[in-house]
C-alpha cells in the first residue's frame, strides 16, 4: 500500500476492497489502460468515468479476469491476487452486470440463474432463495417466467439478482440505466444504496454525469487509457465533469432561432403493422404529424416497437399506401430507395453492418446511400465524384480519419456516426428520421450530431429522433411523443414535457391520461 | 510455451495474395510424396507435370484452351460469391451451354452460314443462363439454398447430355458410338495458332476479365451486388434488392458457365460427347477461390489449374499414372488454401506462460 492514491478511506483502519496499481494494456499500437491506479473502498459506490475508448471497458474486463494485463497488480482487501478468469473474480467476491445480457429467453428467470450459478441446491429451494434476495433489496422479480416475456429492465433485474445471490463484496455495473425508464432508473439507486450500506462496494461505469452525481461517492476519470482525475462527484458539476472527461471546456449545443412550424411533411395515417418477427413488436394504430422545420421526439424504451415503427416509415417494411404520406405524397408502399429518391433520409440505429460497412472504405460508405448523385451513364459510377462525396462529407462534418480510403471499422464509433449524419444530411433530405443518433458516442461528437440536428430542422426540413435518452430530446425536440407496447401517444411541446410526464407515458398509462374525460 | 491464433487487427493483405502461392507450393509438395508412394522419381514426375507443358508452342497453346472454360466459369462463380450467392453448379450450366449450343450446330449448320456460331454462342449463354435461373427461382420463390440445387441440377443436366447423344441426337453413321455428327465448318470456332486447337473463344473468356472487374468495381450494379454479400442489413437499409442480386449473378454465372460449354462444344471437341467438361465446372470454384474472387487474380489462377489438367494429361501418358492423381492434387490445393487462409485474418502467436515470470 505504497502508492500516493489520494483517495479518502471511509473506515480508515480496513485496506481498501480493490486496488489496482499501474495496470497497462497494449492493443496492437493502441494502448488501452496506461499505468492505471484504482482503489475502492468498502461499502463505496465508486464511478469509473470517461468517454467512449477511453479504457474502462478493458479496466473492468481486467478485474472480472476476462482478459490479462500486460502489467499491473490487482490487490483485493490488501492482499495481491491474479484473476485468471471470471470464475476466480467470482469466487473472491466480484460480481459484474455487463451491458448486454446473457441470458436464455426460453428458460425461466429461476433457470437462467441456476445455470448461472451453477449450483446443486434444488430448482425449489433456490427459488425460494430468489423470492427472498429479490424482496431483500426491493427487486421486483417473479422467479417463476420465462425471460422472453420480461421487459429490459426485469432483464437486468435477474442480472443483478444472480450476482446478489452469490453476496458479492464488489458489484460491476457497465452502464446500467442506458436500458431503464426513469422510475427504473430511480428503483435500481435504491438498490445500489442499499448494497452498499450493507458494505458491498459498488463500480459504477455510465455516461450520464447527473446520475453519477447523485449516486456515487468517489470518482475515477479515464482519458486515453490514463487516470487524469479523481474526484467527489457530488461537490462538482457535470459541467465539470464532462471537462475533465474531455479534458478541455465543453461546447454547447446552440438552438436557432424560434421559428413557425411548416406544413406537415411526413404524416402516418392509422399505421398498423404486426410485428416481423418473434418477439417483436405489433404498432397499433400509429398516427403521427412531422411538420417541417421542427424536431419531433419520440422516447420510450428500446422494444416498445421503435424498430419497428422506423422500419415501416423508411420503407424497409411495405404498409398500405396512404398510411405514410411524404410531403403530400402515399409511399407506404414503396422500398427504401424510392423514399430515399423522395427527399426522406434515415440514421439507423446501427452503424457498423447496417448504416454503414466495415469492409468498405469511406468512399464505398458514402455510396451506400447516395449512390444517384454520383453515377454516369450506363450505370458506371464516376469514382472521382466518389471520392470528392466522401472527402467533402469528412472535411464538412468534421470526421477524424486516415482519409477517404480508411476502412468503416477503422473509425470510432462517434467519428462513424459523424460520417453517417452527414452522409444522410448532406443529401439534402427534406425528412430524416434518425434513431438512436448519439447512443454510444463521446461526449464530443454527440454535441457536433445534435448540433447538425438542429441546423438541418432550421433550415426547414422534417426530423423525426428516435431517442431512448431523454435530456438529448429534452434538449433538442421542438415537440415529444412516447412510445409505449406498439402506440404512439399525442406528442406534447417540450415545454410541458417533464421526465415525469414522459416516464408515465412510457410505463403505458398513455390512455389514462388522455382519455376522453370519463 | 504453446502456439495460439490471434486475430489481427486487420485482415493481412499479404497474406492475401501469399496465400494461393503458399497453398500451390504445398500442393506441390505434397504431390511429390503421393508420386514417391507411387514408386516414382518426385521430381521427374514434377517436372512432367509442371514444367514439360510450358516448354513447347503446343503445350502454351493448349494451356490457353483449358484455362478459357475455368477462366469463364470462375468469374461467374466468383461474382456469385461476392453478392454471398453459392453456385456451385458451373458443370451443369456448361454442360446446358454445350446441348444448348450444339442444338443450333446440329440444326442449322451448313455451308455459307456465317450466322450459325454466333447464334450458337447466344444460345450456349442463354441454356446456362436458364439452368442457374432454376436455382434463382427456388431460392427466391422457396428459400431453397442454391449450394443444393445448383449441384444437384448439374447431375439432371449431365444426364440430359447422356440421353441425347444415346438417343434422338446419336451420329446415324457414327457406328452407334454415343456422339453426335461432327459439327460443320460454320459451327466451329476459327483456330487462332494454326496447327493448334487454341481458337478465338480464348479471347472472349480473356475479354471477360476486365469486363468482370467493371462491373465489380466501377458500377452500381456491382457495388449493390458486393453490399449485399457483405453486409445484408446495410443492403436493405440502403433499399438494394436481395431478390435482385440472386437472381443477377446466378444468371450471368449461368450464362458465363453455358458460353464456356458451347466453346468447348464448337472449339476442341467439335461434336456432342456423352462428357463435355473434365471438370471444368468445379475445378473453376477452386480456382474461383484461389484468385481471390477477383478478376484478374482468377485469370492467373485458371491458368495454374489448367496446368494441373495438362501436366495431368502427360503423366498418363509418359508416366502411367491414373487420373485420380490430378484430383488428389486439385483436392490438396484447395485444403491448402482453406488452410492458408486461416492467417489472412489471424496470426499465429508463441505464448510464454508468463503467469508464474
Amino acid at each position: 500500500m505504497s502508492s500516493g492514491v489520494a483517495v479518502s478511506l471511509p473506515r480508515g483502519v480496513l485496506p481498501p476492497r480493490l486496488s489496482l496499481f499501474g495496470i497497462s494494456k497494449r492493443y496492437g499500437a493502441m494502448l488501452a489502460n496506461d499505468a492505471v491506479a484504482l482503489n475502492v473502498a468498502p461499502g463505496e459506490i465508486h464511478a469509473l468515468l470517461g468517454e467512449n475508448g477511453a479504457g474502462k471497458s478493458t479496466l473492468m474486463k481486467i478485474v472480472y479476469g476476462v482478459i490479462a494485463p500486460d502489467a499491473g497488480e490487482i490487490a483485493w482487501e490488501g492482499e495481491t491476487v491474479q484473476v485468471a478468469d471470471p470464475n476466480a473474480a467470482r469466487a473472491l467476491g466480484i460480481g459484474m452486470v455487463f451491458q448486454h445480457f446473457s441470458l436464455f429467453e426460453t428458460l425461466t428467470v429461476a433457470e437462467n440463474i441456476a445455470l448461472g450459478l451453477g449450483s446443486r441446491q434444488g430448482l425449489a429451494a433456490l427459488t425460494a432463495e430468489i423470492r427472498r434476495t429479490a424482496a431483500q433489496y426491493g427487486l421486483a422479480v417473479e422467479p417463476g417466467r420465462h425471460v422472453h416475456h420480461l421487459s429490459v429492465g426485469e432483464r437486468q433485474r435477474v442480472e443483478i439478482l444472480r450476482c446478489l445471490l452469490q453476496r458479492p463484496k464488489l458489484l460491476i455495473m457497465d452502464e446500467p440505466t442506458s436500458v431503464l425508464m426513469p422510475q427504473e432508473a430511480d428503483g435500481l439507486f435504491v438498490m445500489l444504496r442499499r448494497l452498499a450500506a450493507e458494505g458491498c462496494s459498488v463500480l459504477y461505469i455510465s455516461h450520464k454525469l447527473e446520475e453519477i452525481r447523485a449516486l456515487c461517492t468517489a470518482a475515477t476519470v479515464l482519458r486515453a487509457g490514463r487516470v487524469v482525475a479523481r474526484c467527489d462527484p457530488r461537490v462538482e458539476t457535470a459541467e465539470s465533469l464532462a471537462e475533465m472527461m474531455m479534458g478541455g471546456a465543453l461546447a454547447r449545443t446552440h438552438r436557432p432561432p424560434a421559428h413557425a412550424a411548416g406544413a406537415p411533411c411526413l404524416v402516418v395515417n392509422r399505421l398498423t403493422l404486426p410485428a416481423g418477427e418473434p418477439f417483436g413488436t405489433t404498432l397499433r394504430g400509429i398516427a403521427l404529424e412531422l411538420r417541417a422545420g421542427e424536431i419531433l421526439g419520440i422516447a420510450g424504451v428500446a422494444g416498445n416497437g421503435q424498430k419497428e415503427l422506423l422500419a415501416a416509415l423508411a420503407g424497409e417494411r411495405r404498409s398500405a399506401p396512404g398510411a405514410v404520406l411524404l410531403e403530400g405524397r402515399p409511399v407506404g408502399a414503396l422500398g427504401p430507395a424510392a423514399r430515399r429518391a423522395r427527399g426522406l433520409a434515415f440514421i439507423p440505429e446501427e452503424r457498423l453492418g447496417r448504416g454503414a460497412v466495415a469492409e468498405y472504405s469511406l468512399a464505398e460508405n458514402a455510396l451506400l446511400t447516395r449512390v444517384d448523385g454520383v453515377t454516369a451513364p450506363r450505370g458506371l459510377l464516376d469514382m472521382r465524384a466518389v471520392n470528392a462525396l466522401a472527402a467533402r462529407l469528412i472535411a464538412r462534418f468534421g470526421v477524424r480519419c486516415s482519409g477517404i480510403a480508411a476502412q468503416g471499422r477503422s473509425l470510432s464509433g462517434g467519428n462513424m456516426q459523424k460520417f453517417i449524419v452527414g452522409r444522410e444530411i448532406d443529401a439534402g433530405p427534406r425528412v430524416l428520421l434518425a434513431a438512436h443518433p448519439t447512443w454510444g458516442v463521446d461526449i464530443g461528437a454527440a454535441l457536433a450530431i445534435r448540433q447538425d440536428l438542429m441546423d438541418l430542422a432550421a433550415a426547414g426540413a422534417g426530423v423525426l429522433v428516435v431517442s431512448e435518452d431523454l435530456d438529448e430530446l429534452l434538449e433538442i425536440a421542438d415537440r415529444i411523443a412516447v412510445l409505449s407496447g406498439g402506440r404512439l401517444s399525442p406528442p406534447m411541446p417540450v415545454a410541458e414535457a417533464t421526465v415525469e410526464r414522459i416516464g408515465l407515458l412510457m410505463g403505458g398509462a398513455e390512455r389514462m391520461v388522455h382519455a376522453p374525460a370519463a | 510455451m504453446r502456439l495460439r491464433l490471434e486475430a489481427r487487427p486487420a485482415p493481412s493483405r499479404a497474406m492475401l495474395w501469399l496465400s494461393p502461392l503458399l497453398a500451390a507450393l504445398l500442393a506441390a509438395v505434397g504431390g511429390g510424396v503421393v508420386f514417391a508412394l507411387l514408386g516414382h522419381d518426385p521430381l521427374v514426375a514434377l517436372g512432367t507435370l509442371f514444367l514439360a507443358p510450358l516448354s513447347t508452342l503446343d503445350g502454351l497453346t493448349e494451356l490457353g484452351l483449358k484455362a478459357t472454360p475455368l477462366l469463364l466459369c470462375a468469374i461467374g462463380i466468383a461474382v456469385g460469391v461476392r453478392a454471398n450467392v453459392w453456385n456451385i453448379g458451373a458443370e451443369g450450366q456448361l454442360t446446358m451451354g454445350a446441348i444448348a449450343g450444339g442444338g443450333i450446330a446440329l440444326a442449322f449448320g451448313g455451308e455459307g452460314r456465317w450466322w450459325v456460331l454466333p447464334l450458337m454462342l447466344l444460345a450456349g449463354a442463354a441454356g446456362g443462363a436458364a439452368w442457374a435461373a432454376m436455382p434463382a427461382l427456388l431460392k427466391t420463390r422457396f428459400n431453397a439454398h442454391e449450394i443444393l440445387t445448383t449441384l444437384m441440377l448439374s447431375y439432371v443436366a449431365i444426364q440430359l447430355l447422356g440421353w441425347l447423344v444415346h438417343g434422338p441426337w446419336i451420329d446415324p453413321e457414327g457406328f452407334n458410338f454415343p456422339q453426335t455428327r461432327m459439327f460443320d465448318d460454320d459451327a466451329l470456332l476459327p483456330v487462332l495458332v494454326e496447327g493448334s486447337r487454341l481458337n478465338a473463344g480464348f479471347l472472349l473468356a480473356l475479354l471477360a476479365v476486365p469486363l468482370a472487374w467493371l462491373l465489380l468495381s466501377r458500377t452500381v450494379t456491382g457495388f449493390r451486388l458486393r453490399t449485399v454479400g457483405q453486409a445484408p442489413e446495410a443492403a436493405r437499409y440502403a433499399g438494394f434488392s436481395a431478390t435482385g442480386a440472386v437472381w443477377f449473378s446466378l444468371v450471368l454465372s449461368g450464362a458465363l458457365a453455358g458460353l464456356a460449354g458451347v466453346l468447348e462444344a464448337a472449339g476442341p471437341v467439335g461434336q456432342l460427347q456423352p462428357v463435355m467438361s473434365p471438370g471444368y465446372g468445379f475445378a473453376a470454384i477452386i480456382v474461383a477461390f484461389m484468385g481471390r474472387l477477383h478478376p484478374f487474380g482468377i485469370l492467373g489462377a485458371s491458368f495454374l489449374m489448367a496446368l494441373l489438367y495438362l501436366g495431368g494429361e502427360q503423366l498418363q501418358v509418359s508416366l502411367q499414372l491414373p487420373i485420380a492423381v490430378i484430383g488428389t492434387i486439385q483436392g490438396m490445393l484447395l485444403f491448402f488454401l482453406l488452410g492458408a487462409d486461416v492467417f489472412i485474418d489471424q496470426r499465429l502467436v508463441v505464448v510464454r506462460d508468463a503467469r508464474h515470470a
